[in-house]
């Protein structure tokens, strides 16, 4: 069918142009074609009368008044193949490592969510290695889960370990505005880890335009979710949404949009809503787990904020440990109490103590803490640093949970730690008991 | 009645411009825009403007949709479909039920409408009205055994004037569907009459006769039933930052509330943790009743990934079958989570209306939105002489855990109970993380008035103290001062922290919560006549250790009375095995 081309473009923004056309549909894939015959992808994202606003997929830069704009009369839509597994492509869906184009299904992106009563509750648990979400926020199945971090920090490698040392069927990298060395990381990892084979990356780098980096999130995701629904337990790996938002907020402005906080749309809840609620455990099919990295200074900020009241928790990294306190994960209780029975109570006596200690560390700048208590929840706080912390020691569960009552007896007396006395007394450490200790501060 | 016509002619997101082409269009009334495919979607008149412009707010996605569109109106408001077959039901925010939806897509397609209620199902249906008796809206016809209890079939609540019964049906099985009854008015107009009618959701029912909230609603959650109570009929709000423990809270509210009816209204929240209650809830036994808890639940799962403009109809929704059930003589319970998503909603209507925004770019007219909906709760006398009470439990989730901004605020205008989340508390793991000293509540507590101040008092010093042991350190403060402070750090670890996923821990009923108060006031009256911190601090952490084993043993179990003892032994400072200290 012979698709109408139009002229005349009354206006040209960074990411945003408006034409004046008729029959045209809200959300359809449109092409700029350049004087020179090289083409470019665009999107209608409004309608007004004869008005018609579109998003660039290229930019608006060095888009002319002399360009040519067709509607193609089909929505955005990403090719989907089995074959694109090992495959990395752009953000606008096109392979970028050389190879070959695929013979592709066309599959629709952005699509409505599962029917809630089509998920199954969440009851797997993920093995990580990584104690801080073993023992204090346990990964699960199904789960939505960003780290929260500052931009330094070693986030992409954790992103990456949790990728390839658990059992996914199938990882998905969405990469939104990585540094070329980001990029390079992350191929790297997956084929020294030999996960080549099972992943496909979607990358989009400072080069490209925002409105490919604004993409990647549906195009992965659209993906993610047709493995899930062959039947495999997808991993989606997200980093950065930080950077995500910031382009919707540029894309928002320049459409004149009235902002709601730091110049976000107020939409922004919704946005990240409906990406990250993509996650699902579906009945009859496979899985989708999603974990993104949400860079921040400060979790206030509309970003995180926004991000912490829709995800299913967060790992907040700071100074290069994983943090209990910031940390959380909402599925953790319903994997946590099949494990081992000890599992729910001791990541909570550990907790307490350590949010006492916290409070020893104010009151020793005021150079009030002597007392003998105090001194051993400070020594105590400093051993679940070194011991417990560190997001790339591997340790198995039920190691990691020895741990823990190795670091209670070496610091605590039994009636100390708020425990059940039929706790205590099932697994208390005799001395030299577990011993498992990197470098013990008591002899 | 014609219905007016009209064509698209803007399409900005869930906004949709229409020109009226024939018919006179209402305010509030729903339209269905045609696509070219034939897709039908729903949307609802929000604004009239001048030369026939009329905005739509679209409760799907807009995708595929061009200028010159069809748009049917329908001259009805948006409205929710009452009758029996609600509860145990779980629907999206315009109750469509999504089990029902399930079976036709796995997804959420646009254009699917599925019939509300049930309407394959027979009830059986006893009449109490006879031929030639007088009736008018809101009369009862009869009634209908649904789950727990007897569902009374009413005159629709919109019928105006006196009616006279023509033709009642026998007692026997119908369906929603099926007329039961023909009355007629004085000018022998007739009207037939189904066990199911539609109520727009927008408009509050009104009250038969309205009273005063003062009865202690039950939830099994200490802090809540001793400190911070909520009433049967009245309102309470729970802001607190993400991970301060809301949807835990929430859920605990929902299993062990003491209301006949409870309405879940997922309301823009995670889809999971809607799952989570609908999955769940029929496996779990409601110990008063013996059934099912899913037999007294209402779900309405409008979760965060669905059209943004559901999510307003979502809470009104709720609210609508909420105010029916207790016109029905029950008390029914609302969790609305959370309310700042419908607040966001509005916000993302309005910013694409252009109006001008209010703080934080909310529309001015919040304030009155949210007061108006929070004044739907109540407690509510019946022409029987029956007490029916609706009680709304709402979340707000404020952006950086501000509970300045304009929808905390508005909330904490318009309800009696104010539970704040603290993310100090819930980083200590002391939950619930309710904060003891900023909460409050209006209304009458489970203990008596004197008792609740009391302890009140004890957290209240318990807070100076500890912010001077910071200063100075426990050498700083005297024995007697540091006697006081363990008291207040034991009543918190013992009575107010509260272990929800634990069996026993997680519910305390009125008769244990007493047992309980009276051994914490024990506690904070027997004199200490042990000196120097450590030994003091040691007492303590034996007396709390001795207090939360029994907190884990059945109230039935012959060990319950054992610990008892041995923990009043402590208390009384005798028989300690000397430990070595």
């Amino acid at each position: 069918m012979l698709r109408k081309t139009y002229e005349n473009i009354d206006s040209i923004g960074r990411a945003i142009l408006s034409i004046k056309a008729s029959g045209v549909h809200n959300k359809e894939l449109a092409e700029v074609i350049y004087p020179t015959g090289e083409k470019a992808f665009a999107q209608v994202i409004a309608l007004d009368g004869e008005q018609v606003t579109l998003q660039l997929f290229g930019g608006g830069f060095g888009v002319s008044t002399d360009c040519k704009i067709r509607f193609l009369g089909k929505p955005v839509q990403v090719g989907f193949s089995d074959d694109m597994l090992g495959r990395v492509y752009s953000g606008n869906g096109q392979p970028i490592d050389g190879g070959p184009e695929l013979m592709a299904d066309q599959i629709r992106i952005a699509g409505p969510s599962i029917n809630p009563v089509k998920r199954l509750i969440p009851k797997n648990m993920i093995r990580t290695g990584v104690p801080m979400i073993d023992v204090f926020n346990t990964l699960v199945r199904s789960q939505k889960i960003p780290i929260f971090a500052k931009a330094g920090e070693p986030y992409n490698q954790l992103l990456a370990n949790i990728a390839t040392q658990t059992d996914a069927d199938v990882i998905i990298i969405g990469g939104v505005g990585l540094k070329y060395d980001e990029y390079h990381y992350f191929r790297q990892r997956i084929e020294d880890a030999g996960s080549k084979n099972k992943t496909v990356m979607f990358v989009h780098t400072h080069r490209d335009s925002i409105v490919e980096g604004l993409m990647v999130p549906d195009l992965a995701l659209a993906v993610g979710e047709r493995f899930a629904l062959q039947g495999k337990n997808v991993f989606v790996l997200l980093s950065d949404m930080t950077q995500w938002s910031d382009y919707l907020r540029q894309v928002a402005n320049a459409q004149d949009q009235i902002p709601a906080n730091q110049g976000y749309p107020g939409d922004l809840y919704s946005q990240l809503a409906s990406r990250y609620e993509k996650a699902a455990d579906i009945d009859g099919a496979g899985s989708l787990t999603i974990l993104g990295v949400t860079t921040m200074d400060d979790v206030t900020h509309p970003v995180p904020d926004n991000t912490g009241y829709i995800t299913e928790g967060q790992f907040y990294m700071k100074d290069g440990y994983l943090e209990l306190f910031g940390s959380l994960s909402r599925l953790k209780q319903q994997v946590n109490d099949k494990t081992r029975s000890d599992h729910r109570n001791i990541m909570n006596a550990m907790a307490r103590l350590l949010s006492e200690s916290e409070e020893r560390v104010k009151a020793q700048k005021f150079g009030s803490v002597k007392d003998d208590y105090s001194l051993r929840l400070l020594d105590y706080r400093k051993t679940f640093q070194q011991e417990l912390m560190d997001p790339f020691r591997f340790l198995e569960l039920e190691d990691a949970l020895d741990l823990c009552w190795d670091i209670l007896s070496n610091h605590f007396k039994r009636e100390e730690v708020g425990l059940s006395s039929e706790l205590i007394d099932a697994y208390w450490p005799e001395k030299g008991k577990y011993k498992i200790l990197k470098n013990s501060t008591h002899e | 009645m014609s219905k007016a016509k009209g064509r698209v002619i803007s399409v900005n997101e869930s906004l949709v411009g229409a020109k009226n082409t024939e018919g006179a269009v209402i305010n509030g009334e729903v339209a269905y825009i045609i696509l070219e495919d034939g897709k039908r979607l729903k949307s609802e008149v929000i604004d009239v403007k001048q030369g026939g412009v009329v905005y739509l707010q679209v409760f799907e996605d807009t995708g595929w949709m061009k200028i010159g569109d069809l748009v049917e109106f329908t001259g009805l408001p948006l409205a929710v479909k009452l009758g029996p077959g609600i509860l145990g039901s779980v629907t999206d925010g315009l109750q469509n039920p999504l089990y029902e939806l399930a079976k036709i897509e796995w997804f959420l397609e646009r254009g699917l409408e599925v019939s509300p209620l049930d309407n394959t199902q027979k009830w059986h249906f006893t009449p109490t009205v006879q031929k030639d008796e007088v009736v008018t809206g809101s009369s009862v016809l009869g009634h209908v055994p649904e789950k727990l209890f007897q569902h009374k079939i009413f005159v629709p609540f919109s019928v105006q004037g006196e009616y006279t019964i023509e033709r009642i049906v026998q007692e026997g099985d119908y369906t929603i569907d099926e007329t039961i009854a023909v009355i007629k008015d004085g000018s022998g107009n007739t009207q037939e009459l189904q066990m199911a009618f539609d109520w727009p959701v927008k408009k509050p029912m009104p009250f038969h006769e309205r009273s005063v909230p003062e009865k202690p609603m039950p939830t099994g959650i200490r802090i809540l039933d001793a400190l911070f109570p909520i009433a049967f009929g009245g309102t309470a709000c729970n802001p607190g930052p993400f991970g301060a423990g809301k949807t835990v809270l929430q859920h605990s509210l929902a299993r062990h509330s003491q209301a006949d009816v409870v309405i879940i209204a997922a309301c823009g929240e995670r889809a999971g943790e809607a799952v989570e209650v609908f999955k769940d809830f029929p496996e779990l036994i409601d110990p008063r009743t013996g059934k099912s808890l899913m037999d007294r639940t209402f779900i309405v799962g409008n979760t965060s990934s669905m059209p943004v403009a559901a999510r307003e109809a979502s809470v009104y929704m709720a609210t609508t079958v909420g105010e029916y059930y207790r016109k029905q003589g029950l008390n029914v319970l609302i969790l609305a989570d959370s309310t700042s998503r419908w607040a966001q909603a509005l916000r993302e209507t309005s910013g694409r209306k252009e109006e001008i925004p209010g703080p934080e770019a909310f529309p001015m007219y919040i304030s009155t939105l949210i007061s108006a909906f929070y004044d739907r709760a109540g407690i509510e006398k019946l022409p029987d002489e029956s007490t029916g009470s609706l009680s709304i439990i709402g979340t707000v989730s404020p952006a950086g855990g501000n509970f300045d901004e304009p929808v905390t605020q508005a909330t904490l205008l318009s309800t009696g109970a104010f539970w704040g989340l603290s993310r100090a508390l819930s980083d200590a793991r002391k939950y619930p993380a309710i904060d003891r000293i900023d909460s409050t509540s209006k209304y009458p507590s489970l203990l008596q008035k004197e008792e609740v101040l009391y302890l009140l008092e004890l957290l209240r010093d318990g807070k100076t103290i500890a912010s001077n042991i910071l200063l100075m350190g426990e050498k700083g403060i005297t024995d007697e001062s540091y006697i006081r402070y363990q008291k207040s750090e034991l009543l918190d670890s013992v009575f107010l922290q509260q272990n929800s996923f634990d069996e026993v821990d997680g519910v305390t009923n009125p008769e244990r919560l007493r047992l309980m108060f009276d051994m914490v006031k024990e506690i904070i009256d027997a004199p200490v006549t042990i000196q120097g911190k450590e030994g003091i601090r040691s007492h303590f952490n034996f007396m709390r250790q001795a207090f939360l084993d029994w907190n884990y043993t059945q109230l039935k179990d012959e060990k319950f009375e054992k610990q008892k003892s041995k923990l009043l032994k402590l208390v009384k400072q005798m028989g300690y095995a000397e430990e070595n200290v």
